[in-house]
């Protein structure tokens, strides 16, 4: 098992600026850490073999281990406040879909010190699953009321506890939203309290949580709640059944407003970080760890799709055990890029006895100065996509789709015991909800040289990260001269971070994309800006960054494409924009159309070839092929699955926005039954939509012009860059993207 | 034992554990690979590319994966092995 993990505060940085590392180590007691730049991180003997170099910084050095854990779970934190504080009677209330009832102690609403044991808390009760009061007087004594009705996972109901401090009185409702005649889980239940005395306390209310600790600045809590809750209220006395009903929406009458403590909106500024208190006394609050926004509340008709439309109807947050933004650890060493420091792909390697981590980031050139004409394009919102995923373990899909065993490293094993370090966006939540926001300020266990992932194909077995550093021990071995920027920054800074180049190069699986980011691509094309896409099913999913915090990414997995869990009808909108998400297909903007290729198939077993089609004799793409010879199988070999297409597979077609005068110069042929035509690509599912059969099971390479000298090349699969380095880099796929690269840096139009 | 169909699959698949395959097989490994998680066949990669161990899943979140006594240094091996443990855990009947 890992000893010593780590993350840093950015995934790109230029001289000059300095990064932050962030490190758990449990491995002896001191640590080595140097700066390395990565060149290629396959370990395979079969392969290049890997190669990191050692780079000179200050922040090399050996340091203090320390252990640092991750706090995971959402909820909602409202600060401590005198109108909360001097509670003595009370109710709470609010709307509840659970999706885990089940499973033990789950607070709603909580003023909870769990230190002594005192306050109250709305919860779901471990008893029997039912909803509860929990109260408990500071000196040991505990009860928990419940109504002993079971709910039901996945149902809305109305909920509420009130607390009479003169009478000790509690009531408790369970109100439920479906119509099932025939269970029995309504319930109104009154109690006497047998605690005596609730103590006031200036401890936090927390909701879908009960506040236990502040570890390092960071609010712990406990019993984290599954599923949504809408609508939540706290008042200074104990309700009638009518209030209740009357507080349920707002605004209310004055008298029962007097009442009103805390009336929150969870509709409000659905873009942010906030909770809105919509009553007098402005209890606003914030919520912690991401809980996913703009889900459809207990009111929610089905008339409307959009919340920015409708926003009253969005009033649910939907919070997980398992959510994680920032984990939070202190700082363990800074790094200032030193002046003259190659851009390039880098990585702080921590190491103690036999532990050993990386930590990778990009180093981009100084800032408004290129150092070179090519550009890597690190695709830093896909990696955070695939942030930690946990198919192997998880899902019983992924031998079928390997075609084989899966494998697994040691960061595999490690993702899998240690729960709290969050999921991807191909991961469900413990809830089996989907996992719709992921963060980079966490360590990314599968977002690391050395790391071999079950979907990478036989041979080399990589995927994403580890992958793509094929295309720099290329770039390298070739000596070309390239700089390296993130997705991030091209989000963040649109064209002006490309422009001055005159080749973009793109990793192997380069599939997420705000807006932003496609625009700004898109404009560099028009402008004469080149790009080599050497890999597949890129440009695909729509994703948005967040508005006020930095570092996570929000995707919603709408209508169709390959997508391992569905958004929610209704929760089609990015909670992070208000954007419609989903495919980009979906959003008028098919990856054909700026790539020339797009999505077709995917299989993860074995590797395919190329054969070049009439296309390629044509004048204007013969600079792609020269040196290759008229019947030669292109990219028979390779370190994944042994052939150059393979993986996931693009191709042309008109109809989803390939230009009209592109060139399609070689396809794929032969690819396993493993491999099978996309989703989005059947309105009818139909047989024979496998590798053998169908057409579609293919790649393409093509060429277009786009405008004033600009030009795309795309290989189509995500195989390619693992052909590059057979025998010794000379072999038609290196030869071929040579061939581009070189015709693509010259600036002469085509 | 395996009929006529199943044992022409079943030497398919000996020589062919990870590749093209006919229906016949692909029909059989539909089912051998898509079990549940829980004590699912995996392998742990011990050494790059080289050599693999055995373990099962536990279907469990969080629950660890659990080695098992049993390494391999080529995947055709790997495969073959596993193969005839779910053919002995689906039909109860042992290949040799
Ligand atoms: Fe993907």
């Amino acid at each position: 098992m890992m000893k010593i993990t780590g993350y840093a505060d950015k995934m790109s940085v230029a001289p000059g600026e300095t990064i932050k590392f962030m490190v758990n180590s449990e491995a002896g007691k001191r640590y080595r850490a140097d700066i390395v730049r990565v060149i290629c991180g396959d370990e395979n003997p079969d392969g290049p073999g890997y190669q990191e170099k050692l780079v000179k910084t200050a922040a090399n050095g050996s340091y203090k281990s320390r252990k640092q854990v991750i706090h995971a779970g959402s909820f909602v934190e409202i600060g401590a406040s005198d109108m909360l504080d001097g509670l003595e009677s009370f109710t709470m209330q609010a709307f509840i879909w659970p999706t885990t009832p089940e499973i033990g102690t789950q607070a709603i609403i909580s003023k909870w010190r769990d230190r002594d044991k005192a306050g109250a808390a709305l919860i779901i009760t471990k008893e029997n699953g039912s909803i509860a009061l929990c109260l408990g007087n500071g000196k040991g004594k505990i009860q928990t009321i419940n109504t002993g009705k079971p709910l039901i996972a996945r149902e809305w109901y109305f909920v509420a506890a009130s607390y009479d401090a003169k009478t000790k009185t509690v009531t408790l409702v369970q109100e439920p939203l479906h119509g099932y005649e025939t269970r029995n889980d309504r319930a109104t239940v009154r109690r006497k309290s047998t605690v005596g005395r609730v103590p006031n306390h200036d401890a936090p209310l927390t909701m879908a949580s009960y506040f236990k600790a502040v570890d390092k600045g960071r609010t712990v809590c406990g019993g984290h709640y599954n599923g949504k809750i809408d609508s939540p209220r706290v008042a200074d006395r104990a309700l009638s059944a009518i209030e209740m009903q009357s507080l349920k929406t707002w605004p209310v009458a004055t008298e029962l407003g007097n009442s009103v403590i805390g009336a929150w909106d969870f509709s409000a500024d659905i873009k942010g970080i906030k909770i809105n208190d919509l009553s007098a006394n402005l209890l606003h609050g914030e919520i912690v760890n991401l809980p996913a926004r703009a889900m459809t509340g207990w009111n929610w008709t089905g008339e409307e799709m959009n919340w920015n439309h409708a926003p009253d109807q969005y009033g649910a947050i939907h919070f997980h055990d398992d959510d994680i933004y920032d984990a939070g650890w202190e700082v363990d060493f800074e790094l200032t890029i030193p002046k003259g420091l190659k851009s390039g792909v880098y990585a702080a390697r921590l190491r103690s006895g036999e532990d050993e981590d990386h930590i990778p980031f990009a180093v981009r050139a100084p800032r408004g100065k290129p150092t070179a004409k090519v550009l890597y394009l690190m695709p830093s919102a896909s990696y955070q996509a695939y942030a930690n995923e946990h198919m192997n373990t998880d899902s019983p899909i992924g031998q079928l789709m390997a075609g084989r065993l899966v494998q697994l490293d040691k960061f595999n094993l490690f993702i899998n015991e240690h729960r709290e370090y969050g999921g991807s966006c191909y991961d469900s939540h413990s809830d089996g909800s989907g996992v719709c926001y992921s963060s980079r300020l966490r360590p990314i266990l599968n977002m690391r040289p050395k790391h071999r992932a079950w979907i990478g194909a036989t041979g080399s077995t990589l995927w994403q990260f580890n992958a793509d550093t094929h295309i720099t021990d290329w770039l390298e071995a070739m000596n070309i001269d390239y700089d390296v920027i993130t997705d991030e920054d091209l989000h963040y800074e649109g064209l002006s971070a490309i422009e001055d180049y005159s080749v973009v190069v793109s990793s192997s699986h380069p599939e997420y994309h705000s807006v932003e980011m496609w625009d700004a691509m898109d404009a560099y094309q028009r402008r004469g800006g080149r790009l080599m896409y050497l890999g597949a099913n890129g440009w695909y999913w729509r994703i948005q960054y967040h508005s006020e915090v930095p570092g996570v990414i929000e995707v919603r997995r709408n209508e169709d494409g390959i997508r391992t869990w569905e958004a929610r009808t209704g929760e089609y909108y990015h909670s992070f924009s208000g954007e419609y998400g989903g495919l980009w297909r979906r959003n008028g903007r098919a990856p054909q159309k700026i790539l020339g290729v797009g999505f077709t198939a995917q299989g993860f077993d074995i590797s395919s070839y190329y054969v070049r089609n009439p296309d390629s004799y044509k004048a204007k793409v013969k600079f792609i092929f020269e040196g290759i010879g008229k019947d030669e199988k292109i990219g028979d070999f390779g370190l994944i699955g042994g052939g150059a297409a393979g993986l996931e597979l693009d191709r042309a077609d008109r109809l989803l926005g390939t230009p009209p005068d592109a060139y399609v110069v070689a396809s794929s042929v032969e690819h396993t039954d493993i491999y099978l035509v996309v989703c989005e690509e059947m309105l009818v599912s139909t047989p024979g939509t496998g590798g053998h059969e169908n057409p579609l099971v293919r790649a393409d390479i093509t060429f277009h012009e786009t405008q004033n000298g600009g030009a795309v090349w795309s290989t189509g699969s995500i195989a390619w860059a693992g052909s590059l380095a057979h025998n010794n880099y000379r072999n038609n796929v290196s030869r071929m993207t040579k061939n581009v690269l070189k015709r693509f840096i010259n600036p002469k139009p085509f | 034992m395996p009929n006529e169909v199943e044992s022409r699959a079943i030497e398919e698949f000996r020589e062919t554990p990870i590749g093209h395959h006919s229906t016949e097989l692909q029909v059989i490994l539909n089912e051998l690979r898509g079990q549940p998680m829980k004590d699912k066949y995996c392998l742990i990669s011990i050494k790059a590319n080289r050599e693999w161990q055995l373990a099962m899943t536990s279907g469990v979140r969080g629950k660890p994966v659990k080695m098992l006594n049993k390494k391999f240094t080529n995947l055709k091996e790997a495969e073959w092995y596993v193969f005839k443990k779910r053919w002995k855990q689906l039909r109860g009947e042992t290949l040799r």
